[in-house]
C-alpha cells in the first residue's frame, strides 16, 4: 500500500531502520517508548550499528538539539520546536513521534479556523441525537487518542490556533486528563503521551502564546544550517529521497547546481556575499531550505520531463527568480542588482545569468 | 623511565588539577586524613614569607602570587609572573589547610629568581605565566608559551581520548570533579600519569629543559623538607609531575630513582636576577582566560559554585539561574526551575553521565528558563557561567608606596575596583567628583587605564565626564612599574610628565601632554611642560605645526576655568602662538599646490574654531585683521581665498562679496581655480546659497556659461563641494535654482542683507501660510 502513497509517513518510509534499531536497543525504554531515548537520537541523527547496518541521519544539525528534544519527551514534558519556516521543524516532529510511539499520525493542524473540538472532541450528531450523549457519539481529537494510547500527538503550527484553542493544551499538558463532563467522565493520559508542537516565531499573523501555556513546553529552536556544505548535504539528500517518491527518473542530481542554489540562497538571506565582500540587499522572502530542496525538485522535473536529463542553469533559474521575487516591485529589484553585480561577475556562472536574463 | 620506588612512608603526593574544584575537595579531605606536617606546595618559594597572609580575613580570592623583577632594569622591561588561586583551587585549601592547622608551607616549584632571568626573547623558557618580554597592559600575556604549551603535550587529553571523550575537561569533570565522596583519586591520577610519561612524545627541547629543572627543585625541597625532620610530608602538584617527584624518593640504587647530586647538578649555575614577590587581587575573567598554571579555566563561576555548593549542585544552580533571569523582570517560575532540573538530569541520563555537567545544565536553562530565547541565555552565561568578580588583599600585603597611596584614594573617593565594566557620569562642580576625575587622568598619564572617557564627553558641556571603569589586575604590576616616579599618585605622575615633556618631540605632543597635566591637576608638573612648550613653539618655524597645536591649547585654558586650575601660563603661551600664527601665515599660504591647500584650509578652520572659542578680542581682531590682509594677495590659492571670503564674511567683515565672487568665476580665471575658489568658499555649508540669490544667480550663471570641455573638468569638482551639503540644504538650493528666474529681488544689493528674516521668502506662497498662522492665533484676517 505503502507503494501507491505519494508520501508515505516516517513509520513506513524507515520501518526497517526502526526495527534494526529496536533489535539492537538494549537500554531501558520509558513507558509507552517503542526505542529507549539513546536509539530515538541516533535514529535522528544516524549511525552505524554494530552489526554494520545503517541508520539514515534524518536531522543534519547540531547533536545537542536533538538530544534536548529527546530528553524532553524522556521527561514526559511537552516539546515545542521553534524556527523560521523551512528549519525542518515538522520533520523533526514527525520522525521524533514515529521513533518515540510509531505513530506520526496523531497530528492537529494549526490554522486561524482551528476549533476546539479538534484540539478535544467533537459529536457525531447523527448518533448524539438519536442516542444522547455516550460513548459511541464521541468523536476523539487525535489528542484524545494519544492520550488514551500513551502515543506522542503532533501540533502543527501551534501559533496559528486563535488563542482561546490554544489554552485548552493547559490542562492537558499540566493535568494529562481531559475531562468530558457531557459524560460525567474523562480521559486519563496513558504513559507515553506527550505533545509535540512546532511554531514559527517570526511569521506574521500569529497568536503569541499565553505564558501559561508557554512554560509547560520546553524550547528547542531549530536554527538555520551553519555552514554552506551542510546546507548543501542536506538539500542533496532531501533532493534524492523526493526524487525516489516522485518517481522521477533518476536524473543527474548535478552537486554543483545545488551547490550554486544554496549558495544564491544564503548570500541574499544574509545579505553578504559568501567571500564577505559585497554587501547585499535581503529580499522579503524566508529563502529557506526548504525552498532551495524545492527548487532543485522542480528544476530535476524539469530537466526530466522537457529536457535532456540533466539538470543545468535554465531548469533552475524559473524556480530561484520565484523564489526569491515574492513582493513583485521591491523584490525584483534586489533580484535584479544581485544579477548585475555578483551573478555576472562570476564567470563560471555565465550560463546561469544568461538563464535568469531570459526569465526575467 | 621506568621507576621502581620503594614507597616512603613519610611522603604523600597529591597529583591535582589546577583550580579543579573537586580536586580541591578531595585535597581537602585528604590532608585532613593525613594530618601531614608540612605542605610543599607547587608555586614560587620566594612566597614562603608572605603566605600567612592568605589567612588574613582581608584575603579574598581569586588573588595571584605576583613575581616581579625588583633590580634596576633598563627601562621599559617589565617582567611579571603570576601564580593565579581561586577559592576553588586545590592549592589554595592546601594553604588555608595548612595555616588553619598551624603546619607550615613551603612552595617548591623553581625559584622566581630563575625563572625571570632567562632572557625575555627565549620564549621556549617561558614560565607558566610569565612575561616574557615588554607587552601591552592588557595582556601581560604569553601567548606564545601558552601554544607551547598546547603543542608540547596534554596530558588529561590523552587519557580523555583513551576513555573515549573529545574533550579532556568533560573527562575530568566526569571521572574526579563530579564525584562527591568516596575513595581519594590521588592514587590511581598517579599511576595513570606515570604510564602516561612513559609512552608521551618527547617535549620540545627548551621545554623539556625547564621541566626538569622545575622537577629537580621540587624533589631537592622535598628532600630538605626530610632532613627537617618532618614525619609526614604532602606535597601538592599538578598531576603530571607527581611520578617525576616520586622519583626522587628512592635510594641512589634504585634503578630510575633521580639523586640528588643529580639535581643538584641540573640546578647548578641557573642565571638569576632579584625578584619580590606580592599578592595581588586577580578576576575570575583572567583565569577563563588563561592561567599561571597552564590549565584555562572557561568556566569559573560554575566551578566555584560547584566547590561552593557540594550540595544539591544542579538545583541550586538553577535556582540561581531563575534569580537572575527574575532580577532581569524576566518571569520564571520554580515551576520552570523544577522542569530544567529534570531535563538536566535526563541529558546527563542521555549522554551517560554520572552527573548533569556545565553543558546539560546550559541546554536546560536555554530549552526551559529561557524559553529558547539565546540573549538571557548569554545573560546566564556571563553572570553566572564566568562569575565575574575582582578578589581582594589585606592591607599589611607588601606593596610598593605608590599601590598604599592609591588605595587610600580610592577610599576617599569612594571608588572601588571592580572587575565589571561600570560607568560613572561625574560632575565636576562637585569637589569629590572633580578629584575623582583627576585622580583617572593621573592614572592614565601613568599608563594605569582604570577609566576610560567617553569619546563624546568633549561636546557637551565641559563640566561633566563620563568613565567607563574597569580594574584588570595587571594594572598592580603597572603601578609597580610606575612606582619608580614616585610615591604617590600625584607626584608619579606629575614627575612621569615632566619626563615626557622633556623628551617630547613634535609640538603637538606637548600640547596634549599640557591639556593631560591640566586635567589631571599636576600644578607641580605643568610650569616645566608650559616653559618646554614655550620653548618648543619658539624654536619651531613651521606654522602649520604651531597652527596644530593651538586648539588643543585653547581647549586646555577652556577646560582650566571649568576645573579652576590656574592657567597663566599657558595663557602666556597661547598669546605667543597667536601672534607667531598671524605673522606666519601669510608667507606659508603663497605657492601651495592642491594638497598643501587642503590641509592649510583644515588648520584655518581649525585656528578659526578655536579662536572663536577663545573668545579674546584681541585676537579675533587680529586673526581676521590677518585673513583680510591675506585674502587679496595674488596667487593665492583658490580654495583659500575662497574660504577666507566665507569667514570674513560671516564674520561681518567684508563688503562686496558678490563682486569677488564674480572676480573669483570670471572668464578671467581658469575654471579649476574657480571650482576651488567655490570649494572653499561652501566648504562650511551651502546655506549661504539658499539665502543670498545674488550668490547662486553668480554661481549657476557660471556654471551656465562653462564651456563643454571645462564642465567635464569642472564637475567632480563641484559635486564634491556639494556632496558635503546636508540633503535637505541640497534639496532647497536646487529649488531655489529652479525658480531663479521668478524670483523679483533680482536686482538686490547682496551686501544689503535687509530684513533677514524675510529673506528669500516667498510673498506668494507665504500669503496663505501666514493667514493660516493668523486665524489660528486668533486674529480676524482682515485685522492688521
Amino acid at each position: 500500500m505503502t507503494e501507491a502513497v505519494l508520501r508515505p509517513h516516517a513509520e513506513q518510509q524507515y520501518a526497517d531502520e526502526l526495527a534494526l534499531l529496536s533489535e539492537h536497543d538494549e537500554r531501558p525504554r520509558p513507558p509507552g517508548w517503542r526505542l529507549s531515548p539513546w536509539a530515538v537520537t541516533t535514529y535522528l541523527l544516524g549511525a552505524t550499528l554494530p552489526d554494520g547496518s545503517r541508520i539514515s541521519p534524518k536531522y543534519v544539525g547540531p547533536r545537542r538539539l536533538v538530544e534536548v528534544a529527546v530528553a524532553t519527551l524522556a521527561t514526559d514534558r511537552a516539546l515545542l520546536l521553534l524556527g523560521v519556516p523551512g528549519t525542518a521543524k515538522t520533520w523533526v516532529s514527525e520522525h521524533l513521534a514515529a521513533a518515540v510511539s510509531g505513530d506520526s499520525t496523531l497530528l492537529v493542524q494549526g490554522t486561524a479556523g482551528t476549533s476546539e473540538e479538534s484540539v478535544r472532541y467533537g459529536w457525531n450528531y447523527a448518533r448524539l441525537l438519536a442516542e444522547g450523549p455516550s460513548e459511541q457519539a464521541l468523536v476523539p481529537s487525535p489528542l484524545m487518542r494519544a492520550m488514551r494510547t500513551g502515543a506522542v500527538a503532533r501540533i502543527e503550527e501551534l501559533t496559528r490556533m486563535p488563542s482561546d484553542v490554544q489554552d485548552t493544551l493547559i490542562t492537558i499538558l499540566s493535568e494529562k486528563t481531559l475531562p468530558v463532563p457531557e459524560l460525567g467522565t474523562e480521559v486519563q493520559a496513558r504513559k507515553g503521551f506527550t505533545v509535540i508542537a512546532t511554531a514559527n516565531d517570526r511569521d506574521r499573523g500569529v497568536n503569541e502564546l499565553s505564558s501559561a501555556l508557554r512554560r509547560r513546553f520546553n524550547t528547542v529552536v531549530l536554527p538555520l544550517p551553519a555552514t554552506a556544505d551542510e546546507e548543501v548535504d542536506i538539500v542533496a539528500r532531501r533532493v534524492q529521497q523526493i526524487g525516489t517518491t516522485l518517481e522521477l527518473p533518476d536524473a543527474t542530481a548535478g552537486l554543483d547546481e545545488i551547490r550554486r542554489v544554496v549558495t544564491i540562497f544564503r548570500e541574499l538571506r544574509s545579505g553578504r556575499t559568501g567571500d564577505g565582500r559585497t554587501k547585499l540587499k535581503s529580499p522579503s522572502g524566508t529563502l529557506s531550505t526548504a525552498e532551495a530542496i524545492s527548487v532543485i525538485t522542480n528544476g530535476r522535473a524539469l530537466a526530466t520531463h522537457f529536457g535532456d536529463g540533466v539538470l543545468r542553469a535554465a531548469d533552475v533559474a524559473g524556480g530561484i527568480v520565484g523564489a526569491v521575487v515574492q513582493d513583485p516591485v521591491s523584490d525584483r529589484v534586489i533580484w535584479q542588482e544581485y544579477l548585475e553585480t555578483v551573478v555576472r561577475e562570476r564567470t563560471e556562472w555565465r550560463d546561469f545569468y544568461r538563464a535568469c536574463r531570459e526569465v526575467s | 623511565m621506568t621507576v621502581a620506588v620503594e614507597p616512603d612512608e613519610r611522603v604523600r603526593i597529591f597529583g591535582i588539577r589546577h583550580h579543579g574544584p573537586g580536586s580541591a575537595r578531595a585535597l581537602r579531605k585528604a590532608l585532613e586524613d593525613f594530618k601531614p606536617e608540612v605542605i610543599l606546595i607547587e608555586g614560587p618559594p620566594e612566597a614562603d614569607p608572605i603566605v600567612a597572609l592568605a589567612a588574613d580575613p582581608g584575603m579574598v580570592p581569586p588573588v595571584a602570587l605576583l613575581a616581579y623583577v625588583s633590580a634596576e632594569g633598563e627601562h621599559g622591561d617589565r617582567r611579571a609572573a603570576f601564580w593565579p588561586f581561586a577559592e576553588f583551587s586545590p592549592e589554595w585549601q592546601a594553604i588555608r589547610h595548612a595555616l588553619a592547622a598551624g603546619v607550615p608551607v613551603r612552595f617548591c616549584d623553581l625559584p622566581a629568581a630563575h625563572q625571570l632571568a632567562e632572557p625575555p626573547d627565549d620564549h621556549s623558557g617561558g614560565v607558566p605565566g610569565a612575561d616574557p618580554g615588554p607587552a601591552g597592559p592588557e595582556t601581560p600575556g604569553r601567548e606564545d608559551a601558552e601554544a607551547l604549551e598546547q603543542v608540547r603535550l596534554d596530558p588529561l587529553g590523552t587519557l580523555a581520548e583513551a576513555a573515549g571523550y573529545d574533550d579532556a575537561e568533560r573527562w575530568w569533570d566526569d571521572v574526579v570533579e563530579h564525584r562527591g565522596d568516596g575513595p581519594a583519586p590521588f592514587e590511581a591520577i598517579a599511576e595513570a600519569m606515570t604510564t602516561l610519561r612513559e609512552h608521551a612524545p618527547p617535549m620540545p627541547e627548551g621545554h623539556a629543559l625547564r621541566e626538569e629543572r622545575r622537577e629537580a627543585y621540587m624533589r631537592k625541597t622535598l628532600r630538605r623538607a626530610l632532613k627537617d625532620g618532618f614525619e609526614r610530608v604532602a606535597v601538592v602538584c599538578g598531576a603530571w609531575h607527581v611520578p617525576a617527584i616520586a622519583a626522587g624518593l628512592g635510594s641512589a640504587r634504585d634503578q630510575g630513582a633521580v639523586t640528588a647530586t643529580g639535581d643538584d647538578r641540573t640546578l647548578r649555575g641557573l642565571p638569576k636576577t632579584r625578584v619580590a614577590l606580592t599578592w595581588v587581587p586577580w578576576t575570575h575573567g583572567r583565569l577563563a582566560g588563561r592561567s599561571g598554571y597552564g590549565a584555562g579555566v572557561r568556566s569559573p563561576g560554575w566551578y566555584h559554585h560547584l566547590f561552593s555548593e557540594p550540595d544539591r549542585p544542579i538545583e541550586r544552580w538553577l535556582t540561581e539561574a531563575a534569580r537572575v533571569l527574575r532580577d532581569e523582570d524576566l518571569p520564571v517560575s520554580s515551576a520552570h526551575v523544577i522542569e530544567a532540573v529534570r531535563l538536566a538530569d535526563a541529558l546527563a541520563a542521555l549522554r551517560g553521565r554520572p552527573l548533569a555537567g556545565l553543558d546539560e545544565v546550559t541546554e536546560a536553562t536555554l530549552a526551559v528558563l529561557c524559553e529558547g530565547a539565546e540573549l538571557p541565555a548569554q545573560l546566564i552565561q556571563r553572570r553566572m557561567v564566568v562569575g565575574e568578580r575582582l578578589g581582594a588583599v589585606p592591607d599589611s600585603t607588601p606593596m610598593v608606596p605608590l599601590q598604599h597611596d592609591l588605595r587610600a584614594e580610592q577610599r576617599r573617593l569612594r571608588l572601588r575596583p571592580s572587575a565589571l565594566e561600570k560607568e560613572h557620569d561625574l560632575d565636576l562642580r562637585k569637589p569629590t567628583d572633580l578629584d575623582r576625575s583627576r585622580l583617572l587622568h593621573r592614572l592614565r598619564l601613568l599608563e594605569v587605564p582604570w577609566g576610560e572617557p567617553a569619546e563624546s564627553g568633549r561636546g557637551k558641556g565641559t563640566f561633566r565626564e563620563t568613565w567607563t571603569l574597569l580594574w584588570r589586575p595587571v594594572f598592580d604590576v603597572e603601578l609597580i612599574e610606575a612606582s619608580a616616579w614616585g610615591t604617590t599618585v600625584r607626584g608619579a605622575a606629575s614627575a612621569k610628565a615632566r619626563s615626557a615633556a622633556a623628551g617630547a618631540e613634535a609640538l603637538t605632543d606637548l600640547t596634549s601632554l599640557a591639556e593631560r597635566c591640566l586635567l589631571a591637576d599636576l600644578d607641580d608638573a605643568l610650569p616645566d611642560v608650559m616653559r618646554t612648550l614655550a620653548d618648543r613653539a619658539a624654536a619651531d618655524t613651521a606654522v602649520a605645526h604651531l597652527m596644530a597645536a593651538l586648539p588643543a591649547l585653547v581647549r586646555t585654558l577652556r577646560y582650566g576655568d571649568v576645573r579652576g586650575t590656574s592657567t597663566g601660563p599657558l595663557r602666556t603661551v597661547v598669546d605667543g602662538l597667536v601672534v607667531r600664527v598671524c605673522v606666519g601665515l601669510p608667507p606659508a599660504a603663497s605657492g601651495i599646490d592642491d594638497d598643501a591647500a587642503r590641509t592649510l584650509l583644515d588648520r584655518v578652520d581649525e585656528v578659526h574654531d578655536a579662536l572663536a572659542l577663545l573668545d579674546d578680542a584681541e585676537h579675533l581682531a587680529r586673526w581676521r585683521d590677518t585673513l583680510a590682509g591675506l585674502i587679496d594677495r595674488p596667487g593665492l590659492h583658490g580654495l583659500i581665498e575662497g574660504r577666507l571670503t566665507r569667514l570674513l564674511l560671516d564674520a561681518g567683515r567684508l563688503e562686496r562679496v558678490a563682486d569677488r565672487m564674480a572676480r573669483a568665476v570670471s572668464v578671467g580665471e581658469s575654471p579649476a581655480r574657480a571650482a576651488a575658489w567655490i570649494e572653499g568658499f561652501l566648504a562650511g555649508g551651502g546655506l549661504v546659497l539658499v539665502h543670498d540669490d545674488a550668490l547662486l544667480r553668480l554661481v549657476d550663471g557660471w556654471i551656465a556659461g562653462l564651456s563643454p570641455e571645462w564642465f567635464t573638468d569642472v564637475l567632480p569638482l563641484l559635486r564634491r563641494t556639494f556632496a558635503e551639503f546636508e540633503a535637505p540644504e541640497r534639496r532647497s538650493i536646487g529649488e531655489r535654482v529652479r525658480h531663479l528666474g521668478s524670483g523679483d529681488r533680482a536686482g538686490r544689493a547682496p551686501e544689503d542683507p535687509g530684513d533677514d528674516d524675510w529673506a528669500g521668502l516667498d510673498a506668494a506662497r507665504v500669503g496663505p501660510a501666514g493667514q493660516t498662522i493668523m486665524e489660528i492665533l486668533g486674529w480676524s484676517p482682515s485685522s492688521p
